[in-house]
């Protein structure tokens, strides 16, 4: 159990995390999301105990974070965006000190070696040096560190950034896998992957919790707009453009992708057909048009909108 | 296994697995060599004692700047690279972190420091010299090369990159070196002060003639402990930031 009670953290005089509480069980995988700024890192940073926070507690199974600071970071795994890797070492060398560092005895190591080498699809590289390894490898590596000492609470933040989709579905069984081991906090600013991976959904605004519950509860929510996906070949700028044009427009977050650009467009009213239309004669080159009945996007643009506001 | 011990036997294993370190161990035998030939033997008669006793002067300046050297990565290249998350995730406290670290890059420089023994054998076998200067000598560029590496430590923890580790390092060691000459222009009680506390002046010229005075091991474990303590704090301080 991860219970987190009026959690603050201020930086100088700015307020990042404002007094923040929750509870999540067992074995469950949270997607922790929020817009940029919304203080999601910082909180993740407090919560595996990198910063100690300005109040508040945070306990993992009852051990308290500003009690026993070293027994806590026992129990917590903590995987970077970018994960830390001594890329001169192999990937049995690296696993085995980063085991030790965190408190494994030998022999435990020399057990759980193979298993988590096999959980994070490492076979095959064990002896490779990580330097020479992909960036998909390397994620895993960081991951096979995160867990090696078995804790409770693993905090994987944003681990499928700068994966290719082959990699991207790979990483999502190993985070439903160890769902079922201990409780995964998942912090992500692509949505589809929270909904494909997480039980539940932690959304963080202005270092405030937003909204915390499933989904589904979210989609029980009336909203009267129409959500649209598409994806046009070519420049972002120039759909945003087209789009700015189109008064019916009520917000729009873009993904650039290799070439192409995929939009997520908030409209007033079921407008659907005259934004194909207007896109159309705006010289938009449309490859694929589809609803988004999306009701965490739907949110993450409602807080966009406060911000913006 | 004492996690001191572990992050010490790393940084000793990143000296030796990478180019790095050995450019530094064959760099600091070459210079020492050199000088040894050019100086220690040279073609004015000498008494053995002497000539061991320009071997420790000149070793004592190749020691410092490979300990500089040797420092400037332990904790800015962690924070550059990012892999201060691990250990700072790790159920360590900072002082285990600057410990582990001092004594991978001390011990590195005492390896090199070593590999220089060959030296006053050379000495031993055209002359005569007494084991104890050797062996006080030894224990001089040891305290010397602690100082070195602790304020080299020091500097890498307050410094966001490498070379500015090896800047503020560098200019750390020669405040700390031209106290003797600060303390000759000045008056009492502050003059005592400063040459008490000169880095090498007072203090190292002694092993090097042989001498082992309590005062001088006292000192620079002092500054051992003085800059790892600060290290330390600037390692715990960064976290509230």
């Amino acid at each position: 159990m991860i219970e987190v009670e009026h959690l603050s953290r201020y930086y100088g005089q700015h307020r990042a995390v404002d007094d923040v509480s929750f509870k999540i069980g067992d074995n469950t995988v949270v997607g922790f999301v929020g817009l940029n700024g919304a203080g999601k890192t910082t909180t993740l940073k407090v919560i595996a105990g990198l910063l100690p926070p300005s109040a508040g507690t945070v306990r993992v199974d009852g051990v308290d974070m500003a009690t026993a600071p070293e027994s806590f970071r026992k129990q917590i795994g903590f995987l970077p965006e970018t994960p830390p890797l001594y890329t001169e070492q192999t990937v049995t060398d690296f696993l085995r000190f980063v085991g030790s560092l965190r408190g494994v005895s030998p022999k435990d190591l020399e057990e759980r070696l193979p298993g988590v080498i096999q959980r994070c699809q490492l076979s095959g590289r064990e002896h490779w040096v990580i330097d020479e390894l992909s960036h998909g490898y390397r994620k895993r590596v960081g991951i096979a560190a995160t867990i090696l000492h078995k804790p409770k609470l693993v905090i994987l933040d944003e681990p499928i950034s700068g994966l290719d989709p082959e990699q991207i579905s790979e990483m999502r069984s190993v985070i439903r896998d160890l769902g079922r081991e201990c409780t995964v906090l998942v912090s992500s600013h692509i949505l589809s992957e929270v909904q494909q991976t997480c039980d539940r959904v932690l959304m963080l605004h202005r270092g405030k919790i937003a909204y915390e519950g499933t989904e589904r509860d979210m989609e029980g929510r009336p909203d009267s707009s129409t959500l649209v996906r598409i994806a046009v070949r070519g420049e972002q700028g120039a759909l945003q453009a087209a789009l700015k044009s189109l008064d019916y427009v009520r917000e729009a977050q873009f993904t650039a992708l290799d070439g192409s650009v995929e939009a997520v467009i908030e409209l007033d009213g079921d407008r659907r057909e005259d934004l194909v239309a207007a896109l159309v004669m705006a010289g938009q080159r449309l490859r694929r048009v589809e609803d988004a009945h999306d009701a965490l996007e739907q949110k993450f643009l409602e807080l966009s909108r406060e911000g913006a506001a | 296994m004492n996690a001191v011990f572990l992050l010490a036997r790393r940084e000793m294993s990143t000296y030796l697995n990478t180019w790095w370190g050995w450019v530094i161990l064959l760099v600091v035998l070459l210079i020492d060599g050199l000088l040894f030939n050019a100086f220690a033997i040279s073609n004015k008669p000498q008494y053995s004692a002497e000539v061991l006793e320009s071997f420790f002067y000149f070793s004592s300046g190749t020691t410092m700047i490979a300990g500089l050297i040797l420092t400037m990565k332990l904790l800015a290249q962690e924070r550059e690279s990012g892999t201060m998350v691990l250990l700072e995730s790790a159920p360590i406290s900072e002082a285990q972190v600057v410990s582990g670290k001092f004594l991978g890059a001390w011990g590195f420089l005492m390896v090199i420091t070593a590999l220089t023994l060959y030296m006053p054998f050379l000495i031993q076998l055209n002359g005569k010299v007494s084991w104890a200067q050797i062996g006080a000598g030894y224990l001089g560029l040891a305290s010397l090369g602690a100082a070195t590496v602790a304020i080299g430590t020091f500097a890498s923890s307050l410094a966001k990159n490498q070379v500015l580790a090896a800047i503020l390092g560098g200019v750390m060691l020669v405040t700390m070196l031209l106290g003797w000459m600060l303390s000759r222009q000045t008056e009492a009680p502050i003059s005592g002060v400063l040459a008490y506390l000169a880095l090498y002046d007072r203090h190292y010229q002694p092993f090097m003639r042989g001498r082992i005075n309590t005062e001088d091991l006292v000192y620079y474990g002092s500054v051992v402990f003085a800059f790892l303590l600060m290290s330390t704090r600037v390692l715990q301080a960064r976290r509230w930031q």
